[in-house]
């Protein structure tokens, strides 16, 4: 286990240190949902109702954009042979570096988000369940990105094939996701969409590490 | 240097099923069945097609336009069975690192992209003299729409790699993985939206049709899936002489750089 804390503890300080680009992934977050009003016009009403969409949006391309340095730069320096003859399984360290890529990607986006709420017109509770919804289906993007960015990682120029092959993947959880912030008469599809959310949340978070350490060792050979 | 220019073992001292399944033994039996599935997919293509015009009533509310649906249903099948192929092809590439498997999965991934397309076109077709409308984002209709971006998405990772034999293993990880997935995307597209008509062919209290419907789609439907066998055949066929071809050349720059050195 001090291994697995030590790999997450390893991530989190390359994110963030200088040469570390977490914080850019928020900027770009904020950044695509400031830019829809500009496309489809700045009708209060509209904004609020097509907000939590945009705000899920903006989240998903953001997360796929930050897949690709997922293992990239310890594919290229060499790390990933040092990790994948570590005691710790492979799966575990893929496991560890979910977990920091989740805290130094995804979570500054959740919190930035009341940012982008104000900026869409949403009211507090609203605001509250976008931070819900997120919070809860963010790991299974963060995941499917993985098996993208494993897949990909021993291809020179694969900027575009990952994002490719993780939209369609990523279609429950868009669906869940929005479906679980709809307001009014539906109430009960709503609580049930958001079950179905955190279930599918769970499932990636089981198969993940294994598909995608699966990858990197089938890449490697 | 043999015949076949190959690297690979002889088949005389396998089982069955590894010499079945050896590239270049594969290259042999596989090319007396080409003659015979071509002639068995021509007649029941034609046969189907004969019966679908002239021998199958038309539709009291739709008219003619029902007979798309000799050709929509068979593809639409075939976009799911091509799937299932390339799933049982990657197991193969994952569990024995069998070349053939590799081969297989390629070579059934532009068919399913092409049966996928060919059922969406249809059914476009279908869809605007009966309900009015090109597209309608309903659930059955979005979940192979969503389908062939999968398939199109194996195809462009093919085409990235070099190295094929690593190609075969990685590009078998992400087909499992779209297979664990396919059924959650068609169970979660369905409950955001439906609209299509529930299945009415296999039904445990048998199917709705009556039989001169059913017996053209039946036969229109084997006639697809030769056709799926044969074109299967003949793509595994020219992959694998691809890949020879690939080898024999890279061998020869390497003579030809010997020779200047």
């Amino acid at each position: 286990m001090k291994a697995f804390w030590a790999v997450v503890l390893r991530d989190i300080k390359l994110a963030t240190r200088i040469g570390g680009d977490a914080l850019t992934v928020v900027l770009f977050y904020i950044m695509v949902g400031a830019i829809m009003p500009f496309a489809i016009g700045p009708d209060k009403v509209l904004l609020m109702k097509l907000g939590p969409a945009i705000i899920w949006i903006s989240a998903l391309l953001s997360l796929l954009l930050a897949l690709d340095r997922l293992f990239r730069t310890d594919h290229e320096d060499g790390s990933l042979i040092a990790m994948r003859q570590a005691h710790l399984p492979l799966e575990m360290i893929v496991l560890a570096k979910l977990i920091a890529h989740w805290l130094t990607n995804a979570a500054p986006l959740i919190i930035a988000t009341p940012l982008l709420a104000i900026l869409l017109n949403l009211d507090a509770s609203q605001t509250i369940k976008v931070i819900f919804t997120l919070l809860i289906g963010t790991p299974a993007l963060v995941c499917f990105g993985a098996i993208g960015a494993a897949v990909t990682v021993t291809i020179k120029r694969g900027g575009l094939i990952a994002p490719i092959l993780i939209l369609p993947l990523s279609i429950p959880t868009l669906i869940f996701g929005v479906s679980a912030l709809s307001t009014g008469a539906i109430e009960t599809a709503s609580s049930s969409a958001l079950l179905f959310l955190a279930g599918f949340t769970l499932l990636a978070l089981v198969f993940t590490p294994f598909a995608t350490a699966l990858a990197l060792k089938m890449g490697a050979e | 240097m043999s015949k076949n220019a190959s690297i690979e073992p002889t088949p005389q001292d396998l089982g069955f099923f590894s010499r079945i399944a050896h590239p270049g033994y594969f290259l042999q039996w596989s090319k007396y069945w080409l003659t015979p599935l071509t002639i068995i997919t021509v007649v029941l293509l034609a046969f189907g097609t004969y019966l679908a015009f002239f021998n199958s009533p038309a539709d009291y509310q739709q008219g003619d336009t029902v007979r798309i649906m000799y050709v929509h249903v068979p593809n639409a099948w075939l976009s799911q069975f091509c799937y299932a192929v390339m799933v049982v092809a990657s197991v193969g590439s994952l569990v024995w690192r069998h070349p053939l498997a590799d081969v297989s999965a390629k070579a059934a991934a532009p068919l399913g992209a092409t049966f996928t397309a060919v059922a969406l076109a249809t059914g476009a077709l279908w869809g605007a003299p009966t309900w009015g409308t090109f597209w309608e984002w309903d659930g059955r209709m979005t979940s192979t729409l969503v389908m062939l971006f999968i398939y199109l998405g194996i195809i462009a990772l093919w085409r990235t790699f070099e190295d094929q034999a690593r190609a075969g293993r990685i590009i078998a990880v992400i087909t499992l993985v779209g297979a664990i997935n396919i059924p959650i995307i068609k169970f979660s597209v369905e409950w955001w939206n439906t609209l299509h008509q529930p299945a009415s062919v296999f039904r445990p209290d048998g199917p709705t049709m009556p039989m001169s419907i059913l017996l053209p789609l039946f036969v229109m439907f084997f006639g697809f899936s030769f056709l799926f066998l044969l074109l299967h055949f003949i793509s595994m066929r020219a992959e694998i002489l691809r890949r020879r071809v690939r080898a024999l050349e890279r061998r020869n720059a390497q003579r030809l750089r010997e020779q200047q050195s």
